[in-house]
């Protein structure tokens, strides 16, 4: 009985200390965090991006010792893709370090809606690089987003681009019929008011299916799409709803090569479980593609030759790890870019966000980290925090994905004024006064 | 010996049918929501605020709302989060088109349509009850998710479906700091809570318990079994409701659908169950518990695996909540089927000896 109680008070206090405690913080380090879920529904798209976001991290740290000395301190938290989770996650982690968290990357469209509203008062950014909200990119309202290398609408406009290449002109879209299988969260809602904006301008039959998440369920959305025979399915699903979407096409019967998935729709988890009724499956990708390029050879000798990679050996060159590493890669240069004006020392939210903003990615500097072959060069400024809006397509042959276009751009004819549009509206219901970008420096 | 009524003499009714007839209760209560209200505020950093103390408060008034409808009138109910979505989006519309009203008043407006909508879902508990009603308040959830997702008028024809929340103000006063949030959400959830607690020792309270122990014998004693039913869901469902509209705008900020499904309406469900039935501090301390579990085992295991050389991922930390989570839930059902209350009144009852054995 006593034991009982003494344990109980131990409990009380231990859980007390942990909850209040906080962190004995060496000085010199540059504390970033790291949203990530390896768990639910989500995972397996979650798991090979956390672990190149991790990897490229560890190797900045073995190979230079850090960002110009900084050590890099990097924590984890999972998030399931839930938003309170996810709040959670960030209002534990922003204070950590001796700087505070230098940015936060929450690979999920939702979680990011509600950090929009978090990271200006904490004076933290927010890299969501190819996802998050495509008004974003308009920095003068949304000064602490940045969707880096490109937002949902330039997606569908690239998408809307290779099919009338595909078919031979713009003029060739009047008439048919291009379907919009999404997630029904504001992620697969995102690029709606841009295939809409453009179905509009070419003529061509918009329809939206949407799909319940988590999105394993497809049937009877198939079925839809048998009967109603459009002439190109655009994906815009994540987890398993990607792989339930290409298994249940093949099922009925659909023409995998008529099929387009977003960049966040063309990785390994999203067709080796549909095994041959993948192939001839198309994606856009996010400027890379799969496979090994020079900051592999870093990545396997200071990482996972040392047994350091959370990432299993297959793993490692997929689509989806090469993006973690991307997204890393960003982070760390906009810390370095930031340190280059402030000083060689742990930088803050805020000077990392001067950082991200002033962001110039040449295509040297590429070259110099080792992702050349894998993004073209980025230059990020105050009205523009997307930075570039190149995206290609790759389809999946059965074995691996194939590069099977050019470089698109995203139109800006099309997508300023929908950007200016709606980053106008968000700034007039939360009274925001949008930055005069002419006069930043 | 602390915790004795001798010498306590009540010469009114008022004194002896108070909420606390005991004088230590009512000092304890009075000591609590000091340190709730003063204390706490002075010595709770911002994580402990945003992380810890706001969810727990508002969820604690969820909690009350479901207790009122599952323990007080005994009709299951699987809704719960769609009613803190109705909540929510009402609270959301009430701001956007009438926007001369201070959010706060949305907050508390909201419930009232909440309350309609919960009217509305309780009319099959009139014919049915057990688990056929888990299936019908079941169905409102998932028509809950379905309206929030496809009915464009209710997130105001946002193409990405999320909303946002206005800023949370008094008078000019900004609230919008973590200490100032954290006392709103107190205040409502602590008279919201002693207006609860009235009207379940009430004359409505005494209906709600005959129609939950036995509704055909209650009927014949002449308890009217829609009026106390309907108004068991009203009650619960302007609760939940405001709780929902506090939760979208005092915590999250930001939401889309998915913060209403079905996971929050069985965590619901599990803080009550928990908590204790039938009991309104077994819905606060069901809140606690259920709040606080994860976020310990979330900090707590990555340092117990350390001790013993273990270093574990954040995958299998989440995964060894659910399992711990639901070995403790079972574990609970099983040793006190009654809940953290009836511990908490095993204590008092031991506290009245102490320290003296029998």
């Amino acid at each position: 009985m006593a034991l009982r109680k003494a344990a109980l008070l131990g409990a009380a206090i231990v859980s007390a200390g942990l909850i209040a405690a906080g962190t004995a913080q060496a000085q010199n380090e540059q504390f970033i965090p790291g949203l990530v879920y390896r768990t639910g529904a989500y995972a397996p798209n979650g798991v090979p991006f956390a672990d190149g976001v991790a990897d490229y991290i560890n190797m900045i740290n073995a190979r230079d010792g850090g960002i110009n000395g900084v050590k890099i301190l990097f924590e984890e938290c999972e998030t399931g893709y839930a938003t309170d989770r996810g709040v959670e996650c960030y209002e534990r982690l922003k204070g950590k370090g001796p700087t505070g968290a230098a940015y936060f990357s929450p690979l999920s469209t939702g979680i990011t809606f509600a950090l929009t509203e978090k990271a200006p008062g904490d004076k933290i950014p927010l890299l969501t690089m190819g996802y998050g909200r495509a008004d974003s990119r308009d920095g003068s309202v949304f000064t602490w987003n940045f969707p880096l290398m490109g937002t949902y609408w330039t997606a569908a406009n690239v998408a809307i681009q290779h099919i009338a290449h595909e078919w031979g002109g713009f003029d060739k879209l009047k008439g048919k019929k291009i379907a919009l299988l999404y997630h029904d969260s504001p992620y697969g809602k995102e690029p709606i008011a841009a295939l809409e904006s453009m179905s509009k301008k070419y003529g061509f039959d918009f329809l939206q299916i949407p799909v319940p998440a988590p999105g394993s369920e497809q049937k009877s959305q198939w079925l839809q799409i048998r009967q109603a025979r459009p002439d190109y399915v655009l994906l815009w699903g994540w987890g398993v709803m990607n792989s339930a979407a290409v298994s249940e096409a093949g099922n009925v019967n659909y023409p995998r090569d008529k099929m387009l998935g977003v960049w966040w729709s063309g990785a390994e988890p999203d067709v080796l479980p549909a095994g041959d009724k993948a192939k001839g499956y198309k994606a856009l990708m996010l400027q890379h593609p799969a496979g090994k390029f020079a900051v592999h050879k870093d990545i396997d000798k200071f990482v996972v030759s040392q047994g350091k990679s959370l990432a299993k050996p297959e793993e490692v060159g997929q689509v989806l790890y090469n993006r973690g590493l991307i997204n890393s890669m960003l982070g760390t240069e906009a810390i370095r870019t930031a340190q280059a004006k402030f000083g060689n020392k742990p930088m803050t939210g805020e000077q990392v966000r001067w950082g991200f903003e002033h962001l110039d990615l040449t295509a040297d500097r590429i070259k110099q980290l080792g992702f050349e072959g894998m993004m073209g060069p980025l230059k990020v400024s105050c009205a523009d925090h997307e930075g570039t809006r190149l995206s290609r397509v790759h389809q999946w042959d059965g074995k691996e994905w194939k590069v099977i276009s050019d470089y698109y751009t995203g139109d800006d004819s099309i997508l300023e004024p929908l950007v200016k549009d709606v980053a106008g509206k968000y700034a007039a219901e939360k009274k925001i006064t949008p930055r005069d970008c002419s006069k930043e420096s | 010996m602390i915790y004795r009524e001798a010498g306590q003499y009540k010469v009114t009714y008022e004194a002896d049918q108070a909420i606390f007839p005991i004088v230590q209760d009512r000092f304890a209560m009075l000591a609590l929501l000091a340190i709730a209200f003063v204390a706490v505020p002075l010595l709770a950093s911002e994580y402990a605020y945003r992380a810890v103390l706001i969810p727990t408060v508002i969820l604690a008034l969820a909690a009350i709302g479901l207790n009122v409808l599952m323990g007080y009138c005994g009709q299951v109910s699987l809704g719960s989060g769609a009613f803190m979505g109705v909540g929510a989006y009402a609270a959301y519309n009430l701001s956007v088109h009438l926007p001369f009203l201070n959010p706060l008043v949305s907050i508390l407006l909201s419930g009232f349509v909440a309350a309609g909508i919960g009217i509305l879902f309780g009319i099959p508990s009139l014919r049915i009850k057990g688990f056929y009603l888990a299936c019908a308040t079941l169905a409102a959830q998932f028509f809950g998710d379905w309206a929030f997702l496809r009915i464009k008028w209710i997130t105001n024809y946002t193409p990405s479906g999320s909303v946002n929340a206005p800023p949370i103000q008094l008078f000019g006063v900004d609230l919008s700091s973590p200490t100032a949030i954290y006392i709103v959400a107190l205040a409502f959830t602590v008279v919201l809570g002693l207006a609860t607690k009235n009207l379940v020792r009430g004359h409505i309270g005494r209906q709600w318990m005959a129609i939950r122990d036995m509704d055909i014998a209650a009927e014949i004693i002449g308890v009217r079994p829609m009026y106390a039913k309907l108004s068991a869901f009203a009650v619960s469902s302007f609760l939940i409701g405001v709780s929902g509209a506090m939760w979208a705008f005092l915590y999250l900020g930001s939401w889309e659908p998915a913060a209403f499904s079905i996971d929050r309406s069985f965590q619901l469900m599990f803080m009550v169950i928990i908590g204790g039935l039938g009991s309104i501090l077994g819905s606060v301390l069901g809140a606690i518990f259920i709040v606080l579990l994860p976020i310990f085992l979330n900090q707590a295991l990555p340092p117990l695996g350390a001790v013993v050389g273990w270093q574990i991922s954040t995958a299998t930390v989440s995964h060894f909540e659910s399992m711990i989570f639901g070995a403790l839930i079972v574990f609970f059902l099983v040793v006190e089927p009654h809940g953290l209350a009836r511990l908490w009144s095993i204590g008092k009852e031991k506290l009245r000896l102490w320290p003296f054995p029998h």
